[in-house]
This record gives structure tokens, C-alpha cells and sequence, in this order.
């Protein structure tokens, strides 16, 4: 019925990592129980345009209460594809993010630094018959965490993503080219050393809009996916 | 050269304002919520709780749950599930997503209908994929029903399951003056290590 391709776990973070400290009591300590996959797992949920708004695709804009947000504008896009190359349209994209000043509006974080009242930071956005998506926001701050003493979490936007079923979820972090804290950083660094440049987007003069806002490419690689629908009465 | 799988990164702590908003009261939609079903929903109208916990035995306040699950007739609501004998049911889509910080005592709640077995000789079960702060990777589980015995021994996943950890994926039910009541909860390390799936 289907073909599914596995989590690649040479691309992979580990579930326990020395330098994440929350992973020591929270990943899992027995290995995971391998399952042929079956009609759960070839299917997941379909969104579609209803479930996004008319500004969910700006962050820009979508939090606006007396003004524009502060920081620099940006334009995030790219390419959803799964492993055989294929391109994924009408996938669904969620993102969130602090704002420029590397605060999140997040109830629970504090973090000295001021929230921006018009920033929100979280948005939606589906891509294309090609695959292609695209958003506009703010280009988030650093901040400081406490894993360690002085931790820094570089730039990075959240993003979340479903694919066609439920084995291709996937939620990560885009950041930055040139940042000088990715190398310190254990979220980052739990990547094996070869796939950890998929998570660095680039900054393209090609999508950077002239007089508006630098324009970065994030492509993003989900599992792959063959399934005949299983049809008739059985 | 074919494209190379994206790594995960974990949720974080702050993911509420971008994910389960409304729950959390942040001014922006959610995609889904904790409740899945609506009064003309078919099937057994059923409530699904528990809690997270870590290695340490104390309770996740900052977890994200997603289900997926058949409906009633244990058809799938998405393409590859197009077998006419099983009927759609045009109120139940069977996603849903429920954080376990919205309450006191960090519980997730589902507001569902249980399932019917999707396939010939499977027992009825809810996926479940969990993500949190310190989780790099989600995990994927099961809910099994400890009132479907008979069904659970013949089903080809939870019978592979090492006898002793088949527990850690059964929901107790629970007769209650406000319906039926499942309950199961995660445990992330430890004995009672929840199984979690590689698929």
C-alpha cells in the first residue's frame, strides 16, 4: 500500500544530548518500538485555506494595536519538498518567534527586554501548487536562556509543519547565516555536524525587496511519502 | 542527488502564542483545539485526560499534544483512505491539539468519539504525538482501550509490544456523572517509560 521513509537519524538530533540539559529527563531512555506503518500513519490531518487569515501571513502586520513594529523587516521563502524531490503543495506552515529586541510575547518569558505592542509574532501560511511559501515579519532578536552560564539562543523562527500524513510532522528552527552564536548553541549543536547547515537559511538579493525588507530562502525537507489510497469495500 | 531530511528542533517553551493560542488566551486563531467532536458527531462521545511526566516523576506543564484518530465507522478523514464501505462523517475530521499548561494540574483533555477499529482484525486506537521543551524530536504513541482486551491481544502493533510495557498504552476507562471518561498518561522515562513508536 505504502512506502514511508524513515527518520533519517543521521539528520536527526539525538533524543538525550549533554549539552541541552532539559533532554536528560525529558527524551525518552528506551529505544523506540519500530512499527510497520499502517493506515494511521499514511494519513493525517488536511488543512486548508480557512484555517488562514488575511494578514496571517504577515507579521508585520498581524499584531499592529498603534504603529509598526520595530526591527528589520524581512521576507522568509522557500520550498516545501519530501525526500524523492517532491515538490508538497498546500502544506501547512506555522511560525512563531520573539521580536526584535529577542523578547517573545510569551506570558512566561522574562527576559529583560521590552515586548513590541505591535508584534505578536506568530503567523500562518500554506504553500503553493509548487511547494512554495512565503511570510514577512521582523527579523527575531537574540536572547538569553539558562541552560549554562551566559547562553544565548541565536536569531531563529520556530516553524511547524505537517506534510501528508502524520509521520512527516515535523517542527524545527530556521536561523540565520553568519550567526556568531550558532556555534555555542546546544539546540543548534544537537544536529549531527553534516545536516546542521539544512537549518541556516540564505540570504537572497533575489528576494529582497527593493526599499522594503532582505529577503532569506529556507527550503524544508520532509519525509518521504508514496501511498496508493486504499480504496473499494475491503 | 535526492534532498536530505530537515532536522528537528524542539518546541520550546513559548510555543502557545503560535500554536494553541486560544487556550492560552493570546489574541490569534488556533488550526485545532481539544475538542474534536460535536453533538451530532456519531459514535461514543468519550473524554480523554492525563498528564506528562518527566524522569524525575514531575508533571510537564509546557507539553503540546496532537491525537489523530478514525471515526466511528474507522475511516480516516484524508484521501488515502478511500474505502467506500466505511462511511465519512462530515463532523468529525479526527485532529486535535491540547497543550498542558491551560489547568492546574497540567492536564490535557480531549473532547472526542472513540474510534472504531480502522482496519480488519486492529484493535481501536488514537495517535498521539508529543512535543515539549528538552524533546528534540517528537515522539509518536498510541492509545489503546483497557476495556477492548480481546481486540488489543490480536492487534499486529500492541501485541508486538513487549508484554510488560503493553500497559504503558492503555487508557482506563472511567464511567463519570459528566460521560465516559478515558485516562492515560505519559511517562517520558523511567519504569513506566511510555512506548513510543519509530514509524
Amino acid at each position: 500500500m505504502s512506502v514511508l521513509s524513515g527518520r533519517d537519524w543521521k539528520s536527526q538530533p539525538p533524543y538525550i544530548d549533554q549539552g541541552y540539559k532539559s533532554t536528560s529527563l525529558r527524551g525518552p531512555s528506551r529505544s523506540l518500538v519500530k512499527i510497520d506503518p499502517e493506515l494511521a500513519e499514511m494519513t493525517g490531518p488536511a488543512f486548508g485555506d480557512e484555517v488562514i487569515g488575511s494578514l496571517d501571513h504577515d507579521l508585520t502586520r498581524n499584531g499592529r494595536v498603534n504603529g509598526e513594529p520595530l526591527g528589520e523587516r524581512i521576507v522568509v521563502t522557500g520550498r516545501v519538498l519530501d525526500e524523492n524531490g517532491q515538490s508538497l503543495p498546500n502544506t501547512l506552515i506555522e511560525v512563531w518567534q520573539a521580536n526584535a529586541a529577542g523578547r517573545y510575547i510569551h506570558k512566561k518569558d522574562q527576559h529583560d527586554a521590552p515586548v513590541d505592542p505591535n508584534f505578536l509574532g506568530a503567523g500562518r501560511c500554506m504553500t503553493d501548487d509548487q511547494g512554495r511559501y512565503r511570510f514577512y515579519t521582523i527579523r527575531p532578536g537574540a536572547y538569553p536562556w539558562g541552560n549554562h552560564p551566559n547562553a544565548w539562543r541565536p536569531n531563529h523562527i520556530h516553524f511547524s509543519l505537517f506534510g501528508p500524513t502524520i509521520a512527516t510532522r515535523l517542527i524545527t528552527q530556521m536561523y540565520f547565516p553568519g550567526d556568531p552564536l550558532l556555534a555555542f548553541d546546544p539546540i543548534f549543536e544537537s544536529v549531527p555536524e553534516a545536516a546542521r547547515g539544512r537549518l541556516i537559511s540564505e540570504f537572497s538579493l533575489d528576494v529582497t525587496e527593493e526599499g522594503f525588507a532582505l529577503g532569506y530562502v529556507f527550503d524544508i525537507v520532509l519525509r518521504g511519502t508514496q501511498a496508493t489510497p486504499m480504496e473499494g469495500t475491503e | 542527488m535526492s534532498p536530505r531530511q530537515t532536522p528537528s528542533q524542539t518546541i520550546g517553551p513559548f510555543f502557545h502564542y503560535g500554536l494553541n493560542p486560544v487556550e492560552a488566551n493570546y489574541p490569534h486563531s488556533q488550526i485545532a483545539g481539544h475538542c474534536l467532536a460535536s453533538d451530532q458527531t456519531l459514535g461514543e462521545h468519550i473524554r480523554l485526560t492525563g498528564r506528562v511526566f518527566d524522569g524525575n516523576g514531575a508533571v510537564v506543564e509546557d507539553a503540546l499534544l496532537e491525537i489523530w484518530q478514525a471515526n466511528a465507522a474507522g475511516r480516516y478523514a484524508h484521501p488515502n483512505d478511500a474505502r467506500s464501505n466505511r462511511a465519512l462523517d462530515p463532523h468529525f475530521h479526527g485532529f486535535g491539539r491540547c497543550g498542558t499548561g491551560a489547568n492546574e494540574q497540567a492536564r490535557f483533555t480531549f473532547c472526542t468519539i472513540k474510534p472504531g477499529p480502522a482496519q480488519p482484525g486492529h484493535a481501536p486506537f488514537i495517535s498521539v504525538t508529543v512535543f515539549m521543551r528538552g524533546l528534540l524530536n517528537h515522539v509518536y504513541t498510541r492509545i489503546y482501550f483497557d476495556d477492548e482486551a480481546a481486540a488489543n491481544a490480536a492487534d499486529p502493533v500492541f501485541s508486538s509490544v513487549a508484554p510488560e510495557r503493553q500497559v504503558t498504552l492503555l487508557a482506563k476507562r472511567y464511567h463519570t456523572p459528566s460521560g465516559i471518561e478515558y485516562r492515560f498518561d505519559i511517562h517520558m522515562q523511567g519504569d513506566q517509560e511510555t512506548v513510543f513508536f519509530d514509524l
